[in-house]
């Protein structure tokens, strides 16, 4: 029997960290992940959870990766099992050659560990409870004394945790400094006690750069911000509510008038989804920027509004931050599997514009854009985040705005215009480009008023069931929606480093992994042209990158291929060229799953040509 | 019918308020609900409120849901922004509304379907929060438009057309409103103008939740012997507890009251409702003793009408979240965007 030697790895592996939820843990795994960036290497963190509050398993993963690679990898190479309920599973899933690092207070039977692993007892408990006498000081320094072994055992630089501690800790000297006592017992018992470091370990880089570490959520309420909203309306729902909150606490500290005090906004919690999205109809039906976010459920819920801002015309921003559905499905867990449920949402014939941001920064350059879209086109426009991007800190380029910038409010014709004795038409197509001009309530005392309703009317806004008035119309929202194609994000092209007859569509939280696993595809020989698509409705080039290739595989995060459907709905392109890859299983997509998936499609292809006997 | 015009001109002589319009600058297109509706009348007490209030008709926007009642806005204040939005989610667009412009006047109409089936938790939300807004239903006890069904404020006991006698409990939006917290609570009848004008008007002025539930009967479906929302029965069985004027700006009290029989409120932005005593014990000001009386007045079959409470001091959604005096709006990026000054420290604290 051979005998499996330690995985030996300098600053690309993968810890995870089994907890129990509620445990105080979040906060230590994140200063372990900190930390590592503090190096100057990249990484990229989980957080896999129940829907539970107290009591069920929680993970947090860290792929440490110099290379930058930000997608899930799949796979853990140590595990710091710190949950019993969870012990048999963590085991089974340690890379062979792997860590296994363990509270060793009680003593455990060898049938517990896999001999194929390095396993590193360190008494949590029992240092713990030496020092401490409170439970709830215990529970908490307990994960600070993990992450000063783990200090130890992967050779990270104390220094820079300490300081991380001091930046948390600013002003409140006494935790400051429980907290670097805590670090650092951890620390010496490991360094007395075992071999440090261990074949894994961290060592200072350069490639995190002037990039910053943010969740996608958190961005995104800030790129409203940014973008002008001043009404936001939302009922709680899992993984959006960060969002609200989020935007509430940029706007205490970047929203109070600096005279009076009072507040540039106004946030409604409101009793539920149906009221969220009418009062965001209403505020934007009266001029004001305003939006909601919310998930799957929150979305079928919204569904009657939705088709009232498109028959009527009223802008609205809705951040979709999808989970696993149908019905309630899995809310703490990621997909991608709302395309179609936004792109139609609602009875009658409707079509919805979606962007689909990468990563946080795109979030809140997205976030921003979606409110002058919003009001440009004036109809709702969906922000679609996920799960993944929403509810984890990535890595991404710095935020960016441009001061000269101004907000664009669309076509609104004010009492100057209507003075001047400019025709008013609520609905009429005075630039063909499908968008008629809009008054705000209260304009003018005689002239602009207009009756807004979701029954069909003419270009006047008069009641009417005219059949050529009613098709008029709609023949006129298709026209705005083609207006819409240009005005919204355009895909990004990658070319592969030699011609290729295969391409690969993807979009959203997928970006990462695509990205690495086209390196891994070309070690394989194979070569693909990528497209990122990131809004609908699709840009021209979506097309044409479909025709200049033999077949093109979509990438997406969902069991019945919603982009690719849309695809081939909207264009008009034979389902044959497009080849689905899903993954659905409510883990973010790894590039190990895509290269997989994609190269064995790829190798049976290859014609292995029949040798003949040579008579 | 909208599809034949109003004639604009009217008679030269016809009489001007403060702001120079007259009764005809206030109405709207020709109603298209059925003759003798009694949300006609309540379209006619609107007009009339707003005309006396000397209001510019485009700082109205008026807000409805779907249903006889949601159609009227159309029929009045032709000069105004009216919204005729999804079937029971009125309070919700109007809140919204209301966010972005704190400067304009909220009207809402709404029906007994809209508002105490469909709409039931938007209606109590709104009031809960405060919002200022004139919320005025339209209760008619059946759904017209589709012909007849009893709606949940139709009274238990009471007969449909048809001849179903209604097993259900019925909902009182006023008693529902009075628990939530609205701080102008009142109850009129579509056939008693004289009532009705200057509780709109009051409504109007007052700086809060208003809530007005109007009996409108019915003419098609819930006219007859056996409803308890016929004009006949609400005629038998109305018990107005007092009638009010309401005064604006600086006009003395009216001489006509006897002494001891007029309770005047002085509202937040100086307008005075002057309270004519018909029930000398109901006092306007006692939410619980309010909340009683109409429990043991509907208990002997009585609708209790009038204005039924009033908090002259109170505070809306805009009060509770602290927004700015100026519309939200009218604001520009100079005064929403941080700039990206900000937006480097920000960067700087995430790495």
């Amino acid at each position: 029997m051979s005998v499996q030697s330690p995985i030996s790895s300098v600053n690309d592996f993968v810890v995870r960290f089994a907890n129990v939820n509620g445990s105080g843990s979040a906060s230590a795994n994140e200063l372990f992940a900190r930390s590592i960036l503090r190096h100057g290497v990249p990484v990229s963190p989980r957080n896999i959870f129940p829907s539970n509050i107290q009591g069920l398993p929680t993970w947090y993963e860290v792929r440490v990766t110099e290379d930058g690679h930000l997608g899930a990898r799949g796979g853990v190479d140590m595990m710091v099992a710190m949950n019993p309920q969870t012990w048999d599973k963590d085991i089974a899933s340690i890379e062979p050659g792997g860590y296994l690092f363990y509270d060793s207070t009680k003593p455990m039977p060898s049938s517990k560990f896999r001999e194929d692993i390095t396993v590193i007892g360190v008494p949590l408990t029992a240092i713990t409870n030496s020092t401490y006498t409170d439970p709830r000081q215990r529970q908490l320094f307990k994960n600070i004394i993990y992450l000063g072994a783990l200090c130890a055992l992967l050779d990270l630089d104390p220094k820079l945790v300490e300081q991380l501690i001091g930046e948390q800790y600013k002003g409140k000297e006494k935790l400051l400094s429980s907290n670097v006592h805590a670090l650092h017992l951890g620390r010496d018992w490991a360094l007395q006690n075992l071999k440090c470091p261990l074949g894994l370990r961290v060592k200072k880089s350069d490639k995190v750069g002037d990039r910053i570490f943010i969740e996608g959520n958190s961005a995104a309420a800030l790129g409203a911000v940014y973008g002008g909203a001043t009404v936001c309306a939302w009922y709680p729902i899992t993984p959006s509510s960060s969002v609200a909150e989020a935007f509430t606490s940029h706007c205490k500290k970047y929203r109070h008038d600096p005279e009076t005090g009072k507040a540039k906004y106004a946030i409604v919690q409101g009793e539920d989804e149906l009221a969220s999205i009418g009062i965001v109809i209403g505020a934007s039906w009266n001029g004001a920027r305003a939006f909601t976010a919310t998930s799957g459920p929150g979305i079928s819920l919204m569904t009657e509004f939705i088709g009232l801002s498109y028959f009527a015309e009223i802008p609205a921003v809705i951040m979709n931050i999808q989970r696993a559905g149908p019905s309630t499905g899995m809310p703490t867990r990621t997909q991608q599997c709302d395309v179609i449920a936004c792109a139609y949402a609602s009875h009658g014939d409707t079509k919805h514009v979606l962007l689909f941001p990468e990563d946080p920064a795109e979030a809140f350059e997205f976030a921003a854009a979606a409110f002058d879209l919003a009001e440009r086109l004036q109809t709702t426009i969906f922000l679609m985040l996920d799960l993944d991007i929403g509810m984890n800190h990535r890595l991404c380029r710095p935020l960016k705005w441009d001061d000269a910038k101004q907000y664009d409010r669309g076509k609104v014709m004010t009492a100057e215009m209507l003075e001047e004795g400019r025709d008013f038409g609520r609905y009429l197509d005075v630039d063909g480009d499908g968008i008629p001009y809009r008054t705000y309530p209260g304009t003018h005392p005689t002239k602009g008023s207009y009756f807004t309703r979701g029954t069909s009317r003419d270009r006047y806004a008069r009641y009417s069931e005219e059949g050529a008035v009613y098709a008029d119309n709609m023949q006129r929202l298709v026209r705005k929606f083609e207006t819409a194609q240009d005005m919204v994000p355009r895909p990004l092209q990658a070319n592969a480093a030699k011609p290729t007859k295969y391409g690969v569509l993807y979009f959203g939280s997928t970006s990462p992994a695509m990205d690495e696993a086209i390196g891994i595809l070309e070690a394989r020989g194979h070569q693909l042209d990528r497209m990122r698509i990131r809004a609908f409705p699709f840009h021209s080039s979506v097309a044409s990158f479909i025709a200049d290739h033999d077949f093109v595989y979509v990438v997406e995060q969902n069991r019945d291929a919603q982009l690719r459907q849309l695809i081939v709905n909207e264009n008009g392109i034979d389902p044959v060229r497009l080849v689905p890859i899903l993954h659905y299983d409510g883990t973010p997509i790894t590039a190990r799953f895509i290269a997989n998936s994609i190269g064995d499609h790829q190798d049976h292809l290859k014609v292995t040509p029949l040798r003949k006997a040579v008579t | 019918m909208t599809y034949i015009a109003k004639p604009k001109f009217h008679h030269p002589g016809l009489k001007k308020n403060e702001l120079g319009y007259t009764h005809r600058d206030y109405e709207g297109k020709i109603s298209t609900l059925c003759a003798g509706c009694g949300h006609d009348s309540i379209t006619a007490s609107i007009i009339e409120a707003c005309y006396e209030l000397s209001i510019e008709p485009h700082r109205v926007a008026k807000i409805s849901g779907i249903g006889c009642s949601s159609k009227t806005p159309d029929y009045f204040l032709g000069n105004s922004h009216g919204f005729n939005s999804v079937h029971g989610r009125m309070p919700s667009v109007l809140t919204g509304a209301n966010l972005a412009n704190r400067d304009l006047i909220y009207l809402g109409v709404s029906g007994d379907g809209d508002s105490a089936s469909i709409g039931f938790g938007q209606f109590a939300h709104s009031i809960r929060r405060a919002v200022n807004m004139t919320y005025i239903v339209e209760n008619n006890g059946v759904y017209g438009l589709t012909k007849g069904q009893f709606s949940a404020t139709a009274d238990r006991g009471s007969k449909s057309k048809k001849g179903v006698t209604n097993t259900d409990n019925a909902i009182d939006l006023v008693a529902i409103a009075l628990q939530l917290g609205a701080t102008f609570v009142a109850r009129s009848f579509s056939g008693d103008k004289t009532q009705l004008v200057p509780l709109i008007a009051a409504a109007i002025r007052h700086k809060g939740a208003s809530f007005i539930d109007v009996i409108s009967p019915c003419i098609a479906f819930n006219n007859h012997a056996g409803s308890t929302k016929s004009f006949d029965y609400v005629r038998e069985h109305n018990d107005a507890v007092n009638r009010l004027d309401v005064l604006v700006g600086r006009e003395p009290i009216s001489v006509d009251y006897a002494p001891g029989t007029v309770q005047v409120v002085e509202q937040h932005d100086g307008s005075r409702l002057a309270l004519r005593k018909l029930d000398a014990d109901y006092d306007p000001h006692d939410r619980l003793g309010a909340q009683t009386f109409l429990q043991k007045h509907a208990a002997k079959g009585q609708i209790v009408t009038g204005l039924l409470y009033v908090d002259p001091d109170a505070e809306d959604l805009h009060t509770h979240l602290d927004t700015v005096e100026t519309p939200l709006n009218t604001m520009d990026e100079q005064a929403l965007c941080p700039g990206s000054a900000v937006l480097d420290k920000i960067n700087a604290s995430l790495r």
